[in-house]
């Protein structure tokens, strides 16, 4: 062979090695991961304030996962679509308002301890309108629970009886829901994961795989910027 | 001899390909894999979705992987020999052993075919595994989460540490063992000429399984798999699974079919006393291999039951337990190790006599430390497990089985070391990258002396002091020799020279990068990093960016190997002699590419192949009028 | 003797080889153990923070000190090995032809078997003190005496959480040691498989789910301590940390206080059977779900 066209080929062979390459780095930079939401901060009286409105659904379905039977967080944009965006973007020492609708029935906690509303302000959160200092885990449907910030909260399940469950996401307030209020403050900047410990997963044994070890579906960050 | 169209210069271009060659298997592999894949959906009545299946249909992932490497298998014409039998055609040991260059792209029973080919193979995969190196140090030059989702990040490290583990056990006795023992015995063959094409191309296959894992999503657990974690993972790891299986088969034929050479096949005056020391180093890690791979293939078999039918072997609220996964994969994972460790103590010892020109010292103690190694790496499984849980009475068994194995790695370095003594050393290239092995090595080994120590594993299990350490006695002496036998033997396998400049460039920024990436994280396990995680506190951002710069520049380092392979082998091909390093061994007595049939006639060794300075005598002599001998 | 060109060489000069690399050793070797042993062995982590965190430092030190004479002999045998015995430049010239040398081979097994035992046997007494810190499992050999406060450490996907059985199974997710206390610590886990490592305290255990892993701390003076997650568990296994504190014991009261405010309104679910879904205090938890219903 010619040395002409030896080089051709070994420009070709590393053209193409590196074409491969770029293909997979780029693909598993966005694998299982999540867009990021940042959500609008509002300035009052000096403070920053953000308002965060999420719902938590039983299957999310074809149109917004190629999962469709996964559970999921949304979060409701600016303009009132609800994305299934689990890294958010929140500003420094600011005061968050959190609700949260949940669509979804109840599977029970595996540490009952979890279902302490605990981190936010008052120890206790909004079901219904109602304040609550304690859930029945039994009940519990999901969690919100940002480790690093002491935050821990476990959402109410919709009866297993009630009229007009969800079915794929996104969900409308017409279907049966909890809603569940908060607020907690965040402080330093950084990156804080949360996540969901209610074992509300397909598969096998504990419950915890699938979309609870998936970023973009029941975990996410917090990441908190100056 | 051959049932396929041999190609002839009137074979028209199009039709050569046609025939059990790499192409048809890679078409009737895909073909197999839809086989499997629906056949399961087809059993378990799932929804067709190829990747919404939100229930995890396990079996079709096995099932269509299985599907797929049996397709790949027959379409490299592994099972027309077994049917030609079963028709009653005569028996025949020999297959395309002389087709040019396609030989090395189908089955070929020219154990040096199927060592090149094993070189090329693994150096791929050794390559795939090192890009993973570079994107997992790329994660952790920031003190949190940020070039990679965490899952991903999770399935890079496992994805290097499996592609790593299960394609370097095979790293010097697929391509050096395959290619140079029947050599270094006097035979023309290895026992099993099928049986060892399968092994290499079982293994190609189950490279492709692995490398596809993140289709499925990945594996979060590692390349230890432990159990509880294991069941509850994605489809991605049925991949690990089947892969490790399939290696786990690949290493158990390729180890019984080195024993069964070894035993049988030596030709006329080649006593035990006289082996080569490498063809013992080989002996003892095929018998490891033989014994330990089928306990891996067991435990990965329970674990996939646990993820598809359901069993609880590993799940304790169903009466089952994690330690029974814990102590079975380590049962199998400590003499695995040291089927990674013991080719290179054997290169060491086979190179050295060669380059410093003097006799290989101690060779019976040699040989004594190589089969203590391989029979005390049984009893030492129990320091992984050090703090998990188990009984307390078992820990100090278990630290003095491990300090002791030390003695006769011990005896190695001594025999290495005696050999040099007073000798005439030469620094070729071959002789750098063992004598790198003694610093790595013995940094590695130390390392493993304080591992072995309870209170002190209590702090640094888990932490990259762990990692540093195997990292430094398999990368730093297992890779190091690898490499050493790539420079030494290649010039003998194609004929042509490697460029010593390049080779030295090499070597230098290898060992001075590999060093520089290590020996730092020795350190930042000792402050408090841990293992598999891109999230450490912000003291050590400047280690581990010191770290990962280092990396890439080791990355860099290989990619000159590389450009000098290609270059030498492709381009310049300049001759090389037989023998270039002056060696005794009988491999360098022969032509270099080595003749097909090896010998023109078998060979009857009268001594060890270490007698520098003892005069001119070859260690092996062709008497006139001694029989061709058989195939 | 570097780079000269040797015939085959009369015994004498074999004999001051060997002299000049044993010396060369002996000198290195006796200053660089005492500055290794004294001024290297107290900056081993993991600190003085706890007991065991003194005894794996004491551990370490002593091992270091071994190790020292062993690295200063096999570097100074390769050096000067590999610069005296360099081939001279030219054509390929043999060495000499010596196989073996009994007398070598019985020195070094004598030494290396001495080494590893010592250091076998120096661990094990070290281990059998008080476990070291590390997880003894459920049935632990090696107890110290005296009073322990127990508490128990649960690992789960992925946050550890602790409960205190002497304040009424209190459960909280901040670890809060007294200060000059032994600890008892119970590790388990309610899932997969965790290792609750206390980096300054010197405290490693994995946490397996249904079964009870022991390990001994005595704490020292107050302090904080990083905890963090040492066993590959799942997706945020790197983010499972969290930071504990050594405070004194009226400190500990207060905090202890706090904590029950805190836990009784949960305290109701808690106390109910595990069949209810409740989770009294126990050594081991085997939770429901084990799957996800529906």
């Amino acid at each position: 062979m010619r040395v002409g066209v030896k080089l051709l080929l070994v420009a070709v062979a590393v053209m193409a090695a590196g074409v491969v390459i770029g293909f997979y780095v780029s693909n598993l930079t966005t694998l299982a991961g999540s867009p990021t939401y940042s959500v609008p901060v509002h300035n009052v009286d000096g403070h920053k304030v953000v308002n965060l409105e999420l719902q938590t659904v039983a299957a999310v379905g074809p149109k917004l996962s190629p999962n469709p039977d996964w559970v999921s967080y949304l979060i409701k944009d600016q303009s009132g679509q609800w994305k299934r965006e689990t890294v958010w973007d929140l500003p420094a020492h600011a005061t968050v308002h959190v609700t949260i609708y949940n669509f979804d029935g109840a599977s029970g906690l595996r540490n009952p301890y979890l279902a302490r509303p605990q981190g936010m302000v008052g120890n206790r959160i909004m079901v219904d309108g109602k304040p609550t200092d304690a859930i029945d885990p039994n009940d519990a449907s999901h969690t919100f629970a940002v480790p690093a910030l002491g935050l821990i909260l476990a959402i109410p399940g919709v009866a297993d009886d009630a009229k007009n469950p969800c079915g794929y996401a996104p969900c409308a307030m017409s279907n049966a829901h909890r809603t569940i209020k908060f607020t907690f403050h965040t402080t330093t900047p950084g990156h804080f994961r949360w996540q969901c410990f209610v074992p509300c997963a397909a598969g096998w044994v504990y419950g915890f795989g699938g979309p609870m070890q998936t970023i973009g579906y029941m975990d996410g960050f917090l990441n908190v910027k100056a | 001899m051959s049932e396929t169209a041999v190609a002839g210069p009137r074979t028209p271009w199009w039709r050569r390909p046609i025939g059990f060659n790499l192409l048809t298997g890679i078409v009737l592999g895909i073909a197999g894999w839809y086989v499997g894949w629906f056949g399961a959906h087809a059993i378990s009545a799932e929804s067709l979705e190829y990747f919404g299946d939100t229930d995890y249909n396990e079996l079709s992932v096995y099932l269509a992987y299985l599907g797929g490497v049996i397709g790949f298998l027959v379409g490299l014409g592994f099972l027309n020999y077994p049917i030609a039998r079963l028709r009653g055609y005569p028996p025949s040991l020999r297959e395309k052993e002389t087709h040019g260059w396609t030989r090395y792209f189908g089955l070929c029973t020219d154990h040096k075919v199927v060592g090149i080919q094993y070189l090329w193979g693994i150096g791929l995969f050794f390559f795939i595994g090192g890009l993973n190196a570079m994107l997992i140090r790329t994660e952790q030059l920031s003190p949190h989460s940020q070039s990679f989702p965490m899952g991903t990040y999770l399935t890079l490290v496992g994805m290097h540490g499996t592609m790593m583990m299960g394609m370097m056990t095979s790293g010097i006795l697929g391509p050096f063992a395959n290619y140079f023992v029947p050599i270094m015995i006097g035979a023309r063959r290895m026992a099993f000429p099928r049986i060892e094409a399968l092994t290499f191309w079982i293994l190609m296959a189950a490279g492709g399984v692995l490398t596809t894992t993140i289709f499925f999503g990945g594996f979060p657990t590692g390349w230890t798999g432990y159990a509880p974690l294991q069941t509850q993972a994605n489809p991605g790891m049925d991949n690990y699974i089947l892969f490790f299986a399939l290696v786990g088969v690949s290493m158990t034929l390729l180890g019984l079919n080195m024993i069964a050479t070894i035993l049988t096949m030596r030709a006329p005056g080649l006593t035990w006393t006289r082996l080569p020391i490498f063809v013992w180093g080989v002996l003892s890690t095929a018998v490891l291999m033989v014994l330990a791979a089928p306990v891996l293939i067991a435990v990965l078999a329970m674990g996939a039951l646990d993820r598809t039918a359901q069993t609880s072997f590993f799940n304790a609220a169903a009466g089952g337990s994690n330690y029974l996964y814990q102590n079975l994969f380590w049962v199998f994972g400590h003499p695995e190790v040291y089927i990674l460790a013991l080719p290179g103590f054997a290169i060491v010892l086979e190179l050295l006599p060669v380059f410093s020109r003097k006799p290989l010292w101690g060779y019976r103690l040699a040989v004594a430390g190589l089969l203590g190694v391989s029979l005390l790496s049984w009893f030492v499984w129990q320091h992984h497990l050090f703090v998990s849980g188990i009984n307390g009475d078992l820990r100090p068994f278990y630290m003095l089985s491990t300090e002791l194995i030390s003695i006769p790695t011990g005896f190695t370095f001594l025999c290495g070391m005696m050999t040099l003594w007073r000798g005439r050393i030469r620094y070729s290239v071959p002789m750098l990258f063992c004598l790198a092995w003694f610093f790595n090595f013995l940094i590695g080994g130390l390392s493993g002396v304080f591992l072995s120590d309870v209170p002190s594993d209590v702090t640094t299990h888990g932490s990259f002091f762990s990692m540093a350490h195997f990292h430094y006695t398999i990368m730093g002496g297992l890779v190091f020799t690898f490499f050493a036998a790539i420079y030494y033997w290649v010039p003998k396998m194609t004929g042509w020279e490697l460029h010593e400049g390049l080779a030295k460039i090499h070597f230098w920024t290898m060992f001075i990068f590999f060093n520089s990436t290590f020996a730092p994280l020795l350190a930042a396990g000792f402050l408090g990093q841990s293992r598999r995680a891109p999230v450490y506190t912000g003291n050590l951002k400047f280690l581990n960016d010191w770290v990962s710069i280092s990396a890439y520049l080791l990355g860099i380092s290989m990619l000159i190997f590389l450009f000098n392979l290609v270059w030498s082998l492709a381009f310049v091909k300049k001759p090389a002699e037989a023998n270039p390093w002056a060696s005794r061994s009988i491999e360098f007595q022969l032509p270099s590419p080595v003749p097909v049939h090896n010998f023109d006639r078998i060979p009857v060794f009268s001594s060890d192949p270490y007698g520098y300075g003892e005069g001119p005598a070859p260690s092996y002599v062709v008497p006139a009028g001694a029989p061709a001998g058989r195939d | 003797m570097a780079g000269q060109p040797s015939a085959a060489s009369p015994p004498a000069e074999s004999t001051s080889h060997g002299l000049r690399v044993v010396l060369a050793w002996l000198i290195l070797s006796a200053v660089a153990t005492p500055l290794v042993a004294i001024y290297v062995g107290p900056l081993i982590p993991p600190g003085n923070a706890s007991t065991q965190a003194t005894e794996q430092v004491f551990d370490n030190t002593w091992m270091l000190a071994v190790i020292t004479p062993v690295i200063c002999f096999l570097v100074v045998f390769f050096a000067y090995a590999l610069l005296s015995f360099r081939a001279a430049p030219g054509g390929v010239v043999d060495g000499p032809p010596l196989r073996n040398d009994s007398r070598v081979q019985v020195l070094w097994m004598i030494a290396t078997g001495l080494i590893v035992l010592f250091l076998a046997g120096f661990g094990t007494y070290e281990l059998l003190q008080n476990g070291a810190g590390g997880g003894q499992g459920p049935d632990p050999i090696a107890v110290p005496s005296g009073q322990k406060l127990q508490v128990q450490v649960i690992g789960q996907q992925w946050q550890f959480t602790y409960r205190y059985p002497s304040l009424g199974g209190l459960e909280s997710n901040q670890l809060v040691l007294p200060a000059h206390t032994y600890i008892e610590l119970n590790v388990t886990s309610l899932d997969a498989v965790h290792s609750f490592w206390a980096y300054e305290l010197g405290v490693k255990a994995d946490a397996n789910p249904g079964v009870n892993n022991v390990a001994y701390v005595q704490t020292k003076d107050p302090t904080t301590f990083h905890v963090r997650c040492a066993e590959l568990c799942g997706l945020w296994h790197p983010y499972m940390f969290n930071n504990g504190r050594v405070v004194d014991t009226s400190q500990f009261q207060k905090w202890a206080t706090q904590q029950e405010h805190l836990y009784a309104s949960i305290k109701p679910f808690m106390d109910k059977s595990e069949s209810d879904g409740g989770a009294p205090y126990s050594k081991t938890y085997f939770p429901q779900p084990d799957r996800r219903a529906g």
